[in-house]
């Protein structure tokens, strides 16, 4: 059952059969669902060269949903970051009761379709809705505009943080809190200078995945965004309008763009994680 | 109106008894044990009225015909239903909002270029304008096109990029614009910059920018079909909204249309061709009358005159050139719209 | 190792502030916890909870009749069937894949290794827009292979296959990235002694991993399951919207919500928010019985 002599140049040898079926299997299946596709969008984008990749991606309401997109998603990555670690370090530090309840429902927006997500917020913080009623007299309208954008993609991405801080907080040492005490430190000094550090990789990578989710993300946002051009339309939706338009070059350029930014983030995670793994490990 | 929707919920169960519901991995086809499917392809706000079309229709086929007909319906914005028709959604027959979508999919190649000529007035069986609809008593006065670029009035009105009722009402105001000064597009672009200033939501489709306005209480008018209009109200229930209707608008026909490419392969003509000009006759007309389109037939229209308000209707063909001039001088990348449209300055 | 301070107490500000004096300070004085635990639960519930209480609400805002009829509706039957088809069909497949490539990532070190894990978790990260749109172009009638299809009178796009293909390229990721953690933190080491035993390669991972394996497969079940029956984008871009045979439920949602049937709408969407709960629920049971299992799944 050991592998043809070929393949040990590039892997390390191992007793355990099957690497073969099991490699083939995925890169097959990988080829059938990602990679082909993928390929056939990023060949209709320079089927006609490169200067129609920049002469559609340059236009300004392109650049302004990807604006738009991308400072809604960092800010709403931001907001993740800030309640997903309040969220982690109420659940790990502060035991109190209904903790499981709180603790299932950080994953709720993982398993929400995102219409529903969508629609529940829209008529949630709609003017006349719950929230929206409430915030209306302030002055502050969410559904519709940009601050619609960022509830969603806050609601979306929540999860990723929780869940990336949260086992790393379980798994720090507190003999280090205490030797900093010990040595006088106020319990604000011990949290920024040594529960932050060794944090701050788990919450980096948390934020780099809500935001990669929320750059992608259609459903919850096209009902409560208002999608006006240039304010609120994000790029997801500029694809389906290009498309809708039969402008399927454009449609196909906007969206290997969007594939770069991910591939982009993609890898910046990648690098997060064995960071937070390596230090983890100590 | 609650006896309005007690009926259409009475309409769908019924017509969902009769129904199989086969997941579709290969197309329907042909006449299966004397049963024959055609899909209608549409858009936003035509729902109700295929919803009343389709049984009557399937019970006049019944009658003259030894096979029972079913039509599946698909509804969304215009532009995006042609672009599912062009990417092979096996449409016996569309009904969208324009010329210009159907265009589009005989460029493509599904059906044949002469196809405008093939049915009875431009291939459009009813008509339509744009009206506006307010709130209870009309608190804000609006009475005409020019009261919408005032600084006080919120209007509601779907995208034009992706909707087909949204370019119908980009058009209405701009020939009213044109007309009010003189002719000059100059003077017509200003206005429509004023105008897309006061809109605070641009919702993909028509019935989005309806339930925008509507249900979440969003603008002070709504920019809407006529039928659309009608339908708000009667669907909110009470005396929530009134139609003001403007001293000019345009004449909206949204055209039908037999895709022959998909006819000819599940060899449905004969029943789609049939379902069309079933729309012409003097029942499909009532039906259309009676769901607020515009009816072509004189003795129905006549029948109907009191509900559909008198007002100056200008033609795409008259003023813009027809459909195909339009499109590309206002709403391709570049065109007016995206001149015009300049959100926050 | 734990220190205890934290524990609930009957009196819990009074037992804090007195072991403070006694032990060094590792945790927060009582007020901050309460107010950091106050905020984190309001947090919950404005924000998390209180979306899925509104679709409750609006579902059986017009009596529990309305609501029955409107999920007794053929359409709303149909999306309802073909929601979980695809579904079926996606998490079967992505559980063979799931498998196969924890397989070879796990057990074994190989140069291009790295490039793979990415690949898998692209899906992840591009908008299912994207996934919806790159059917398109492949299967629709102008696509590359849209013209093939047609002549062979096979449907891919505005039909189940292309709403399976785009829902697996958006749920692909789920069952390996549980899987593949999972495996790294068990090791090889069974598996190896049953292969010096003699077993064969298939006995050894029916009787060894798979076993082992379980309780994260499911879990990756799960969350692949509800992504595949909530996915809205990707499958909006190519069902062609046909009613009573190519929409999805999330699909439905929408229409019955522009068909100003709001309350039906709602009644769809409290079937999946109802999904969501299940989901959880399994979740916190699978969690609460096998955690130190399920823990390496935490820990990516």
């Amino acid at each position: 059952m050991t592998q043809a002599g070929w393949i040990s140049g590039w892997r390390k040898p191992s007793v355990l059969p099957g690497f073969g079926p099991a490699l083939g299997t995925t890169l097959a299946y990988l080829s059938l669902f990602v990679i082909i596709p993928l390929g056939a969008m990023v060949l209709t984008t320079f089927a006609h060269g490169w200067a129609d990749f920049v002469g559609a991606v340059l236009q300004p309401r392109v650049l302004a949903a990807f604006r738009v997109t991308l400072l809604c998603a960092f800010g709403a990555a931001a907001l993740c970051a800030l309640f997903g670690l309040l969220l982690a370090w109420v659940l790990v530090r502060y035991p109190f009761p209904g903790h499981r309840l709180v603790d299932a429902a950080v994953d709720l927006p993982f398993a929400l379709p995102t219409a529903v997500a969508g629609i529940a917020l829209t008529s949630l913080y709609a003017p006349n809705g719950w929230i929206g009623a409430l915030l209306a007299p302030l002055g502050i309208q969410v559904a519709f505009t940009p601050l619609g954008i960022l509830v969603a993609l806050t609601f979306v991405g929540l999860p990723f943080v929780v869940r990336t801080v949260q086992p790393v907080l379980q798994d720090l040492e507190r003999e280090q809190e205490e030797a900093s005490a010990i040595l006088g430190a106020t319990r604000l000094q011990t949290f920024t200078r040594v529960i932050m550090p060794a944090l701050a990789p788990a919450l980096l990578t948390g934020f780099a995945m809500a935001l990669a989710r929320g750059l992608g993300e259609y459903g919850s946002v096209i009902f409560i965004a208002g999608n006006k051009p240039m304010v609120s339309e994000i790029v997801p939706l500029l694809i389906v309008i290009e498309l809708e338009q039969f402008n399927y070059a454009g449609a196909a350029a906007i969206g290997t763009l969007m594939l770069a930014v991910a591939f982009v983030l993609l890898f910046a995670i990648n690098r997060l994680q064995r960071w937070t793994r390596l230090q983890h490990a100590d | 109106m609650a006896r309005n929707t007690a009926l259409t919920r009475r309409a769908t169960l019924a017509r969902g008894a009769a129904a199989v519901l086969p997941v579709v991995l290969r197309p329907a086809t042909g006449h299966a044990r004397g049963r024959v499917e055609i899909m209608n392809v549409s858009y936003d706000p035509t729902r109700e009225l295929y919803k009343d079309i389709n049984a009557a229709f399937a019970r006049a086929w019944a009658a003259q015909a030894d096979t029972d007909v079913t039509v599946r319906m698909s509804h969304g914005g215009s532009g995006a239903q042609a672009r599912s028709v062009i990417d092979g959604l096996d449409a016996d027959v569309v009904t969208l909002a324009l010329a210009y979508d159907i265009d589009a999919i005989a460029q493509a190649g599904r059906l044949s270029r002469n196809w405008q000529s093939r049915l009875p007035d431009n291939s459009a069986p009813y008509t339509s304008t744009i009206v506006f609809l307010v709130r209870k008593g009309n608190p804000k006065a609006i009475r005409d096109w020019g009261d919408l670029v005032r600084p006080d009035v919120q209007v509601v009105t779907p995208n034009p990029k992706t909707s087909g009722g949204a370019r119908w009402n980009f058009l209405a105001a701009y020939a009213w614009a044109l007309d009010q000064n003189g002719g000059s597009d100059d003077k017509a672009m200003g206005y429509m910059r004023r105008l897309l200033k006061n809109v605070p939501v641009l919702d993909i489709g028509a019935r989005g920018a309806t339930i925008t306005f509507t249900r979440r209480g969003i603008g002070d008018v709504l920019l809407a079909w006529e039928n659309e209009a009608f339908l708000a109200i009667a669907e909110a229930g009470g005396n929530k909204f009134d139609i003001v209707v403007p001293s000019s608008s345009i004449l909206a026909e949204p055209p039908v249309a037999v895709v022959d490419q998909v006819v000819d392969r599940k060899g449905t003509r004969k029943v789609a061709e049939a379902y069309l000009q079933f729309l012409y006759t003097p029942e499909g007309q009532e039906l259309c009358a009676r769901r607020f389109y515009r009816p072509r037939l004189e003795a129905v229209a006549r029948k109907y005159e009191d509900r559909f308000p008198k007002l100056e209707l200008l033609t795409i063909d008259g003023k813009f050139g027809g459909w195909t001039r339009a499109q590309a001088r206002f709403f391709d990348n570049g065109g007016v719209f995206d001149q015009v449209y300049r959100p926050g300055g | 190792m734990r220190i205890d301070v934290n524990q609930p107490r009957p009196a819990p500000a009074a037992a804090a502030s007195a072991m403070s004096r006694r032990v060094v300070r590792v945790t927060e004085s009582a007020p901050v916890r309460w107010a950091l635990t106050a905020a984190a639960l309001g947090f919950t519930f404005l924000f998390l909870l209180l979306p899925l209480a509104s679709v409750v609400v609006q579902a059986f805002a017009a009596g529990l009749d309305t609501y029955l009829s409107a999920l007794a509706d053929p359409d709303t039957l149909s999306a309802i069937r073909l929601t979980v088809i695809v579904a079926l069909i996606a998490v079967a497949l992505n559980v063979v894949f799931g498998v196969a490539a924890a397989w070879c990532i796990a057990r074994f070190t190989f140069r291009g290794r790295n490039l793979l894990v990415t690949l898998i978790d692209v899906p992840f990260s591009v908008s299912p827009v994207i996934a919806g749109m790159v059917q398109v172009l492949l299967f629709g009638l102008r696509g590359w292979l849209g013209p093939l299809l047609q002549q062979h009178d096979l449907r891919v796009v505005f039909a189940l296959p292309g709403i399976v293909l785009a829902t697996v390229f958006v749920t692909l990721p789920f069952v390996a990235r549980e899987l593949i953690p999972l495996m790294e933190e068990q090791g090889a080491e069974e598996e190896e002694a049953a292969i010096s035993l003699g077993a064969s390669g298939w006995q050894t991972f029916l009787r060894v991993t798979l076993p082992n394996l379980r309780w994260g497969l499911l879990y990756g079940v799960l969350l692949c399951n509800a992504r595949a029956m909530g996915e809205f984008g990707a499958v909006s871009v190519v069902s062609g919207h046909i009613r009573g045979a190519t929409n999805t439920m999330p699909l439905q949602v929408e229409i019955l919500f522009n068909d100003y049937q709001i309350e039906a709408a709602f009644a769809v969407a409290s079937l999946l928010a109802l999904l969501a709960l299940v989901t959880l629920g399994a979740k916190l049971l699978l969690e609460w019985r096998h955690a130190s299992e399920l823990a390496a799944t935490r820990r990516r």
